[in-house]
């Protein structure tokens, strides 16, 4: 092990700038993945507190008669979606109203508002989809005038969420890709550097695996370094944003040390990838 | 020890190499490798050590056939061989002590019998006060003696030698030559490819003559007598 070691920062000794660019691709590659990933989390939440107050608002036309109300109610509330039907008259709406929005106060008459049915889903049929397929079928009934719900910022959110997860995928597999690259030829550079002591080795019955072992382990240090240092890049985007912009929240420890133990991911694929083809060459 | 059974090989580029060599070393045995340069000696050695494998015939080694080996078993070969080059190979940003530690480190000797380990063979080979030197800082001979010392560290039952006093003078090469000897004696067989013809004619080994990669004497066999070595014998004079 203490072999392993010296020969580790012997390869770093040896070619400092290849290493440091090892280093840093990696950190590129996870501080992307962390970037976009923090802005998936994120909007993950904004959305499940939006979903929350996720509502299908149906307006009625005037003059419909309570029982044609109720009896829609009975069988809005039977879909297997739908959590809670609510009905909701101009005098609640404009009290609402009012409560929400400071303009409204002047207003007293409530007449110029519809009555209403506010239909809340069930957690886990809030996404875009079903909530258009539910409003188009209380469309159906002949007394619905209109239909609202969130239709255009709840997809747009959406569409945020997936944006960024595809961005963030593809950036950081990109990085991820040249962090790959730079690592082979920095041990093809190493190998070729040391193929004296590697042939020696062999010729003295090293075994493969021994042989290799120190540019796995070289591969995987700089991936953790590459790790942290994407962390703390991602960290700190994350506090400022929260400090200057919007509260944001962090992934928990958990996540933090998996994406670490990633960059070694990152490193070892890299060493191993090349290290067989070059070693064969000495 | 060493067993070829009509070897051929070709190299990819510069073609036969080797035709049909049948010898074989027997355990503890002296033998010379001779011939003219480029006739086929390090050939020999390097499928010897599993550098290379026949393109034709078998090569076994402590009765193991080289051809078709598991890339995994060739470690395990290697240890029970000791090897020697002319040019020494030795690191030189490491100590003679470093060198030989090396080759037990990297074979994963337990670290702490290492020392004294490197300690004896250093002494064996008559370098004990050099430990410290670097190989820039001996001469050509002890620069031999630290890659010998080098090639015994796992106790090996043959010892590969390529032209191990090609780049001593005299007194270099007897002091070297003399430590071979030493070491067959102790039980080690010995394959030493050389072009001294001196030596060869001074000391009673067998000598196996290799030609434009055809075997073209072999004393063992009592062919066509030069002279150079005229008994078959294993023990040390
Ligand atoms: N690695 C190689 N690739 C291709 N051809 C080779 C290789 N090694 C040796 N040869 C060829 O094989 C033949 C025998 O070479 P070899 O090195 O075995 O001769 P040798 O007897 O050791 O010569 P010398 O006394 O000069 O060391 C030569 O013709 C050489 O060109
Ligand atoms: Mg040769």
């Amino acid at each position: 092990m203490r072999l392993t070691f010296r020969e580790v920062m012997l390869g770093v000794r040896r070619s400092p700038l290849l290493s440091t660019l090892s280093v840093v691709t990696i950190a590129f590659s996870l501080f992307a993945f962390g970037l976009f990933g923090l802005l998936v989390l994120n909007v993950d939440r904004a959305l499940r507190g939006v979903e929350e107050h996720v509502e299908i608002v149906a307006f009625l036309a005037d003059g419909t008669l309570p029982e044609s109300i109720s009896a829609a109610m009975g069988d809005i509330s039977a879909f297997p979606e739908v959590a809670r039907v609510e009905q909701v008259s101009p005098e609640q709406a404009l009290a609402r109203a009012r409560a929400e929005l400071p303009e409204f106060q002047d207003v007293f008459d409530a007449s110029f508002l519809p009555a209403s049915i506010e239909v809340r889903l069930k957690e886990g049929h809030r996404d875009p989809a079903t909530v258009k397929e539910v409003s188009q079928r209380i469309q159906t009934y002949p007394f619905v005038d209109d239909v609202r719900y969130g239709e255009d910022w709840v997809k747009k959110l959406y569409d945020i969420r997936n944006i960024a997860g595809a961005a963030g995928i593809g950036l950081g597999l990109l990085f991820a890709a040249v962090a790959i690259i730079i690592i082979g030829t920095t041990i093809r550079m190493t190998v070729l550097a040391r193929s004296r002591e590697i042939s020696i080795m062999r010729l003295v019955g090293a075994t493969d695996s021994f042989v290799r072992r120190p540019f796995l382990i070289d591969g995987f240090f700089k991936g953790i370094i590459g790790g942290l240092i994407a962390l703390l890049l991602t960290w700190g985007t994350s506090t400022l944003v929260s400090h200057n912009l919007i509260q944001t929240s962090f992934f928990d420890t958990g996540t933090a040390v998996l994406g670490v133990l990633g960059g070694g991911v990152i490193g070892l694929l890299g060493s191993a990838l090349s290290v067989g083809r070059h070693l064969r060459r000495v | 020890m060493i067993r070829f059974s009509h070897v051929v090989k070709e190299y990819p580029r510069t073609g036969l190499a080797l035709q049909d060599v049948t010898f074989r070393v027997n355990k503890g045995e002296f033998a010379f490798l001779t011939g003219p340069s480029g006739a086929g000696k390090s050939t020999i050695l390097r499928l010897v050590i599993v550098e290379e494998t026949p393109t034709a015939g078998e090569v076994r080694v402590s009765g193991i056939a080289t051809t078709g080996i598991a890339r995994a078993e060739i470690p395990r070969l290697r240890r029970r061989i000791g090897v020697v080059f002319q040019d020494f190979r030795l690191l030189e940003d490491r100590t003679a002590e470093e060198n030989v530690a090396f080759a037990l480190e990297v074979t994963g000797s337990p670290r702490e019998g290492i020392p004294a380990r490197v300690s004896r063979l250093l002494t064996q080979v008559g370098l004990a006060s050099k430990g410290t030197s670097y190989p820039k800082e001996l001469s050509g001979g002890e620069q031999q003696r630290v890659a010998i010392a080098r090639a015994l560290v796992n106790d090996p039952v043959l010892l590969v030698a390529d032209e191990p006093t090609g780049n001593l003078d005299d007194r270099a090469t007897r002091g070297v030559f003399q430590l071979l000897r030493d070491i067959n004696a102790a039980g080690t067989a010995v394959l030493m490819a050389t072009h001294n013809l001196e030596l060869v004619k001074r000391n009673a080994y067998r000598v196996i003559e290799i030609n434009r990669g055809q075997l073209v004497f072999d004393s063992v066999e009592g062919s066509s007598s030069s002279g150079a070595a005229s008994s078959n014998t294993i023990a040390t004079p």
